[in-house]
């Protein structure tokens, strides 16, 4: 870059500056009253573990935790293995049309409350049941989108000249799978599903539409939105701090894992 | 690929395409569905009431943008600018709060702006003695909200053309005697459009069909798309009618990438006639 004058300098510093406060103080100030002894949930007054200890005697928090995390354990793992396999097929043909370029694409750019609303409507007139399995029907639908998007970026510098080397060289179509394309690709494989974990952990709107009436299949972000519209308590400072380190570090790993791809 | 494309053609296309058949039919007196063929939903649409909700909508996702992509640009542009070892440790960080959950980064928002949240406290430690401001539930508490949970994909949209630039074109436009506006303005600007728009695209679509937002931050007052196509669907139980408003909403966005694509292709055009001059 060309050379800039002190005064350019510092203002470029300020803005960077000005820019990590505007992003990071709402986020430090919630982490901080977390650890609030008082029971205020704005103003400090002490440090205490106690809202962490209260979270872990709080039965409904603890069931909602548990079905987040049956939710997105299952629909990652299916959409893992489909939107790997959607990857691979798109990437060996090369030659796609316009409309599965849009079929895959459209999950990922569709607002919410729409899909949220269809799924709903759809449930609705085949008479299904709501609960977690339908969460789980609707969270695969956006998961196997970004996994196959984060796996197709991998594809794109892979030799597929290999696989018909292992191929001539007398390998099944799964050994060549499991012992040539799978190395290549697991990082992204892996990432993609570290994505789509976190994807679904923090997924509210479509979760709240598909999870019908009733408790049972309440749903962390649905427990933390109920929680919210009821008033601000230290105790969801502490529960707002525990989600968002488990995104943070799975999304950390995955950009980790992949290098540069998410994002782009 | 056959199970994926089965999954998303039964889960997301022929739901997506029964909302579109919802649309046109009646609404039944106790709150069903009645398969009547109509146009009135539609027209419902563009009942002043609810096009003023659109207007709303629009100026809200409109505001956000327009102020995203200003503090967006202006932090990609000093990340940029920014020693080279240094920057993908910037980029990293100003993407980092993008990956926590939605409804957290909102509720922050709500601690920050509440009668006694942190900046009334702020302006008491400085002396100020009166009542409490009120923040929060206001349209600027709405539009602050959209622009800090968005604003991460905005800086990362305009640092790829940014980063890109070649530094000789804004040093050749030095070299004739342009200020550092003029080539700001005719050199580095028109070169980063493509940034820019997808940056403001990506705003302006997550905003107007955003429903925690408004629900969160404006309190219920400030209505937009989204909350109007969940009370249909919730508490008005009137599917058709929330079918069309979700079936406007897919128009806009589909304009508005339009619009985008078209932005982009006259920048390409440009850019490729800078690189042509760039290199006679």
């Amino acid at each position: 870059m060309a050379e800039r004058s002190p005064a350019t300098r510092r203002t470029l510093w300020l803005v960077l500056s000005l820019v990590f406060a505007f992003l990071y103080i709402p986020i430090a100030v919630l982490v901080a009253l977390s650890f609030n002894q008082g029971g205020q949930p704005t103003v400090w007054s002490g440090f205490s573990l106690k809202w962490y200890a209260s979270l872990a005697g709080n039965a409904a928090i603890l069931s909602a935790a548990l079905n987040t995390l049956i939710v997105a354990l299952v629909s990652t793992a299916i959409a893992t293995l489909l939107g790997t396999l959607l990857a691979i097929g798109v990437e060996m043909r090369r030659q796609y049309g316009r409309g599965l370029e849009a079929l895959i694409f459209a999950p990922m750019i569709i607002p919410d409350i729409v899909l949220a609303i269809a799924l709903l409507s759809f449930f609705s007139l085949l008479d299904f049941t709501l609960g977690l399995h339908t969460i789980i029907l609707a969270h695969v639908v956006f998961n196997l989108a970004f996994v196959c998007s984060v796996v197709r970026a991998r594809l794109k510098s892979f030799d597929w000249s290999i696989v018909e080397a292992s191929a001539d060289l007398g390998a099944s179509a799964l050994t060549t799978f499991r012992r040539v394309t799978l190395p290549v690709i697991l990082p992204a494989v892996v990432a993609g599903a570290l994505l789509a974990f976190t994807l679904s952990v923090d997924e509210f709107i479509i979760a709240f539409f598909t999870a019908g009436a009733g408790r049972a299949s309440t749903t962390l972000p649905m427990q933390i939105y109920a929680m919210i519209r009821f008033g601000i308590t230290p105790e969801i400072n502490a529960l707002a701090t525990i989600v968002m380190a488990v995104s943070i570090t799975a999304l950390t790993l995955s950009q980790r894992l992949n290098r540069g791809v998410i994002g782009q | 690929m056959a199970p994926a494309l089965a999954w998303l053609t039964a889960l997301m296309v022929v739901p997506c395409a029964l909302v579109l058949a919802l649309a046109f039919f009646q609404r039944g007196i106790y709150g069903g569905i009645e398969y009547t063929f109509t146009l009135g939903n539609f027209g419902l649409v563009f009942d002043p009431l609810y096009a003023g909700i659109f207007l709303n909508s629009a100026r809200i996702a409109g505001t956000a943008t327009l102020v995203a992509v200003i503090i967006g640009y202006a932090a990609a542009y000093a990340i940029a600018a920014a020693p080279r070892r240094w920057q993908p440790a910037f980029l990293f960080f100003a993407v980092l709060p993008f990956w926590s959950n939605y409804l957290i980064r909102t509720y922050a928002w709500i601690v920050l702006l509440n009668r006694e949240g942190l900046i009334t406290q702020l302006l008491r430690w400085f002396g100020y003695t009166g009542e409490p401001p009120s923040m929060l539930y206001t349209e600027g508490a709405v539009i602050a909200g959209l622009v800090y949970n968005y604003l991460p994909f905005v800086i990362l949209a305009c640092y790829a053309p940014l980063s890109r630039l070649n530094p000789e074109l804004a040093e050749a436009s030095r070299d004739l005697g342009a200020s550092a506006m003029t080539t700001f303005r005719r050199v580095i600007l028109p070169l980063t459009v493509p940034g820019i728009a997808a940056g403001a695209v990506f705003v302006f679509v997550l905003s107007i069909g955003n429903f925690v937002t408004p629900a969160l931050l404006g309190g219920g007052r400030f209505q937009m798309i989204g909350n109007l196509v969940y009370d249909q669907f919730l508490t008005a139980n009137d599917w058709p009618f929330g079918a069309a408003l979700a079936m406007a909403l897919i128009a806009i966005m589909l304009i508005v990438l339009m619009a985008q694509a078209l932005a982009a292709d006259r920048a390409a055009g440009r850019i490729a006639e800078a690189r042509g001059g760039a290199d006679g």
